[in-house]
């Protein structure tokens, strides 16, 4: 969607308003050259100028004219057409009136004039929103739209809606992936930018999986597919932005609120305007004039327009990073937020456990040696963390035992390892030295000697300390919950700066502390919960607004959250949280300036300083201004320090 | 059952507004949400009568903006 694209309804629209212009302008340039008036003489000179002027007013308006008369006969009477069509047939009745009673003639230009611009403006506007819209909606826009099925080795190209499990699918270079599925052959690069907002390609190669969505870079793929279309990646996704607009605001349900009554008060203040002021000075002319001006600034358009525009500005430029937001009520709420509630394991820390400190550090690879010789069995996360350090192939030939609660032995011969706690130790009738660190320590010993220690933990993620930071500064207070025991919980809240904690809480009692927390909020104030999806629903549908993170993966995370950073990377909460800020202060900005502009205008027009020409503007310009404004909202976002991601 | 349609020519906010207004007292509406930017309509009706309910709206929506296309 580049460059200047217009549908065949708006060109034919921008013809005619080219060739109204012109018409317009060379009966205007007549007009106050010779005095269109003055061609003939006599009592019906008028109908001359007014002739002309009523057939490019016909030309520009006879569209607007026919909607007036057929929404009435609808029974829709106040809408814009209606209110534009009694201004300038006013205006024309007025001047048609100086005409016949013997007065200058003038008033023609301004009534053809009026609805004129009026039509200049509305198309600019339209123009304006439809662009915007187009633009943000092509960011989101991520569903494929075929299939190449392989069938008896030809590749035919489907619906995605057809293809089963178990099919295979061809998907070529510059081709998006149109269903979830895992890959047979071949090898790629794939751009996920449009789930995740991460610009770096992701290399597949035969086995790895593939989430559909994704656009294939380099090399042509064959996929087995893993999952029918509406349970695939992108059809969650595409579910999820479609709904986002029906979650209305209530900045968005204040203007459809306001809008219904302000166009209705403003016809009858208009009413009022012409009829009591001119009963009493018997100045009909110039009341009703002031009148007429009123109706033409009394359509909402300018807000009606703008604000869901920037709402919408708001979740495209958020989506353009990986953030997902489910409707405009959350950006709206998310501006409020004060509270960060994380859960500690997977989301500020990486969820998996590794080594993190070998004493003594001179003998450290004898130690992960032998250590995985004694693990080298198991499934358990610690053991295969220190097999994950060792690296290499550990020996074999030992018989290992399990020792519940404690640890493993290794026995070969008279050869005899053992890796455990200290209780292990303790039992063994080894001497040890007490590590010191925080996590998970392994003590190893080989036939009866302490051969070191080894340190287990989780590793923080590195954006974590300054996003907690960020959120600080930004007014939030954050809260970390954690199942771990006080010291890890302690010492990890302490790295992180986080300015509460919670230890020691099973998966229920995390609901718990989240309403104890909703409890002391503010009015006004929204508490955030951030998780990773994994058991945490209930929290995420109990706090004010849940983030689920990294959620491609998991269908409860998407449909509990009211966010989702589809990246796994916390610093998408500040640029969330700036992206709802712009947004609601240019929501604000729009408001305020419409209704104060149209305010202005309806005093200055009540009182007789202005005209309809500064009344046109009132409508139509504001509206194209207040749009230009909501699209502020859809540019960038990073910080300047921060790692580029275009 | 909740469906979601494209509309076609939908250019006025205020008229999306008033077209909401007007589908969401059909009897068997449950709810309905008109989207001015997504150009697009979620409904939720009753379902074996969902038919019936989408003809009744596209009988609104041309009363009350002529332009706008459902796209069923």
């Amino acid at each position: 969607m580049k460059g200047f694209v217009l549908s065949a309804k708006q060109r034919k629209t921008l013809l005619r308003i080219i060739v109204a212009l012109a018409a317009f302008a060379a009966i205007f340039i007549a007009d106050k050259a010779v005095g269109l008036g003055t061609v003939f003489s006599g009592g019906a000179a008028w109908v001359f100028p007014f002739a002309l002027y009523l057939a490019v007013y016909l030309l520009i308006g006879y569209d607007v004219l026919w909607r007036a008369g057929r929404n009435i006969a609808h029974g829709q009477v106040f809408d814009e057409n209606f209110l534009m069509c009694v201004a300038t047939l006013g205006a024309f009745a007025l001047a048609i009136y100086r005409g016949v009673s013997g007065m200058d003639i003038e008033g023609f230009d301004e009534a053809c004039a009026v609805l004129l611009f009026y039509q200049v403006g509305e198309f600019f506007q339209d123009y304006a929103a439809g662009k915007s819209r187009r633009s943000i909606s092509a960011l989101m826009d991520i569903r494929p739209d075929h299939a190449n099925l392989l069938k008896d080795g030809a590749a035919v190209s489907v619906d995605p809606e057809e293809v089963k499990v178990g099919d295979v699918i061809r998907v070529d270079p510059g081709e998006r992936v149109p269903l979830d599925g895992v890959v047979i052959s071949g090898a790629s690069a794939l751009d996920t930018k449009a789930l995740t907002g991460e610009s770096l390609p992701r290399d597949v190669h035969e086995g790895d999986a593939v989430i559909s969505g994704s656009v294939n870079l380099s090399s042509q793929l064959n996929v087995r597919v893993e999952k029918e279309f509406y349970d695939s990646t992108v059809s969650k996704i595409l579910e999820l932005v479609e709904n986002a607009s029906s979650q209305k605001s209530r900045a968005e349900n204040f203007i459809t609120k306001f809008a219904k009554y302000y166009t209705p008060t403003v016809v009858i203040v208009a009413l009022l305007l012409a009829v009591i002021p001119g009963a009493v000075t018997g100045e009909w002319a110039q009341w009703i004039y002031r009148a007429l001006s009123f109706l033409v600034v009394s359509c909402p358009c300018a807000l009606v327009i703008s604000i869901p525009l920037s709402f919408f500005a708001g979740i495209g430029a958020a989506s353009r990073y990986g953030i997902l937001i489910k409707g405009s009520n959350y950006l709206e709420k998310f501006n409020g937020a004060n509270t960060f509630v994380f859960d500690k394991t997977g989301t500020l820390t990486k969820g998996n456990f590794e080594v993190k400190e070998v004493l003594p550090a001179e003998n450290g690879r004898e130690v992960l040696r032998l250590a995985a010789i004694a693990e080298r069995d198991s499934s358990h996360p610690i053991a295969r963390s220190v097999c994950a350090a060792f690296g290499g192939e550990a020996e074999g030939g030992y018989t290992l035992t399990n020792i519940a609660g404690e640890g493993v032995a290794a026995q070969s011969g008279a050869d005899r390892i053992v890796c455990g706690n200290e209780k292990l130790m303790v039992r063994e009738g080894i001497e040890y030295v007490p590590h010191a660190g925080v996590g998970t320590v392994v003590y190893v010993a080989h036939n009866g000697e302490f051969i070191g220690s080894i340190l287990i933990g989780d590793r923080i993620k590195p954006e974590a300390r300054e996003v907690t930071g960020t959120l600080a500064q930004m007014g939030c207070k954050t809260v970390m919950l954690t199942g771990d025991n006080a010291a890890v919980a302690e010492k990890v809240a302490q790295e992180l700066g986080v300015s509460e904690y919670k230890a020691s809480l099973l998966p229920q009692n995390k609901v718990e502390e989240v309403e104890k927390l909703l409890a002391r909020q503010e009015k006004g104030r929204a508490l955030c919960f951030v998780g990773d999806g994994i058991n945490d629903a209930p929290v995420l549908m109990r706090s004010d607004i849940g983030i689920a993170m990294g959620g491609v993966g998991s269908d409860a995370a998407i449909e509990a959250a009211d966010i989702v950073l589809m990246h796994d990377d916390l610093k998408g909460l500040p640029l969330a949280k700036r992206i709802a800020r712009k947004t609601m202060a240019v929501v604000r900005e729009n408001i305020v300036f419409s209704l104060a502009v149209k305010a202005v205008i309806l005093i200055l027009s009540a009182l007789g300083f202005t005209n309809m020409w500064v009344a046109v503007f009132g409508d139509v310009g504001v509206a194209v201004l207040a749009i230009l404004n909501a699209m502020r909202v859809n540019s960038r976002y990073e910080d300047k320090g921060a790692e580029k991601r275009a | 059952m909740k469906k979601v349609f494209k509309l076609q020519d939908l250019d006025c906010a205020v008229c999306a507004a008033k077209m909401e207004d007007s589908i969401a007292k059909i009897e068997g509406v449950n709810s309905v949400s008109v989207s001015f930017m997504a150009q697009r309509m979620s409904i939720d009706a009753d379902e074996e009568r969902f038919e019936e309910v989408m003809d009744e709206v596209v009988k609104r929506c041309r009363r009350v903006e002529p332009d706008c296309r459902i796209i069923r």
